[in-house]
């Protein structure tokens, strides 16, 4: 089927592309489902809610910059998307440009959590003081060895 | 809103399901038990106020140059 993204003007996309958040993201309540699509910058991704075409979250998977990450998710919000095995997992921190021209960053506290097993997905909050809300995506990557290709 | 005090030890229900207990008091820090439902999510509300300002931000993100971070890869 071809959306309206924000970023991407028309794109095709397949049904497995498309995830459901049913409690939406933490002020974004309404949006329930969206697309995760690659984008043009590997290996960024956009979320990009199917009900308004404005509204799209740029994401990475936090591994990749973060190899230290290290996640605990309660089970309260596993059990909404019925999470049953740890490899059905998938992880997604939302990436944040600042209008002011000011480092990107990532949100390693709320990671959008994903299970791949029905698509199903739902917005985690981290306890551990190490993850803040915004990580310096290329001061953090430098410093923990990654080169880039 | 509803204000009431509590002692050490003293619950407060709140619904059926959730209960919140005083369970230590020292100095200016109350340390405070909460019992609830796996589905009822609680934090500290300055921790839920942070993510909803960075989803706030991360939506309204500058088109981004993205060029300095592309191709992220690790050794």
């Amino acid at each position: 089927m071809d959306i309206k993204t924000k970023a991407m003007g028309t794109v095709s996309i397949v049904e497995r592309q498309i995830i459901e958040i049913p409690a939406g993201f933490y002020g974004f309540e309404k949006y329930k489902r969206f697309a995760l699509i690659d984008a043009t910058q590997k290996p960024f991704i956009w979320i990009q809610s199917l009900d308004d075409e404005g509204l799209a979250f740029l994401a990475i998977d936090p591994f990749l910059f973060r190899p230290d990450y290290e996640i605990d998710v309660d089970d309260a919000a596993l059990a909404e998307i019925g999470v049953s095995s740890p490899s059905d997992v998938l992880v997604f921190a939302l990436i944040t440009v600042p209008q002011d021209g000011g480092p990107i960053t990532a949100n390693l506290q709320g990671p959008l959590i994903v299970n791949k097993a029905n698509n199903m997905a739902v917005q985690a909050v981290l306890s551990d003081a190490k993850w803040g809300t915004k990580h310096d995506l290329l001061a953090e990557f430098s410093a923990k060895g990654g080169t880039r290709c | 809103m509803l204000i009431l005090s509590r002692k050490m030890n003293e619950k407060i229900m709140i619904g059926e399901d959730i209960s919140i207990t005083i369970i230590e008091i020292r100095g200016d820090q109350v340390k405070i038990g909460v019992e609830a439902p796996k589905s009822v999510k609680v934090f500290r509300q300055e921790v839920f106020l942070a993510i909803k300002n960075e989803n706030r931000a991360a939506a309204t993100s500058a088109d981004a140059n993205l060029e300095s971070l592309s191709g992220l890869t690790l050794k």
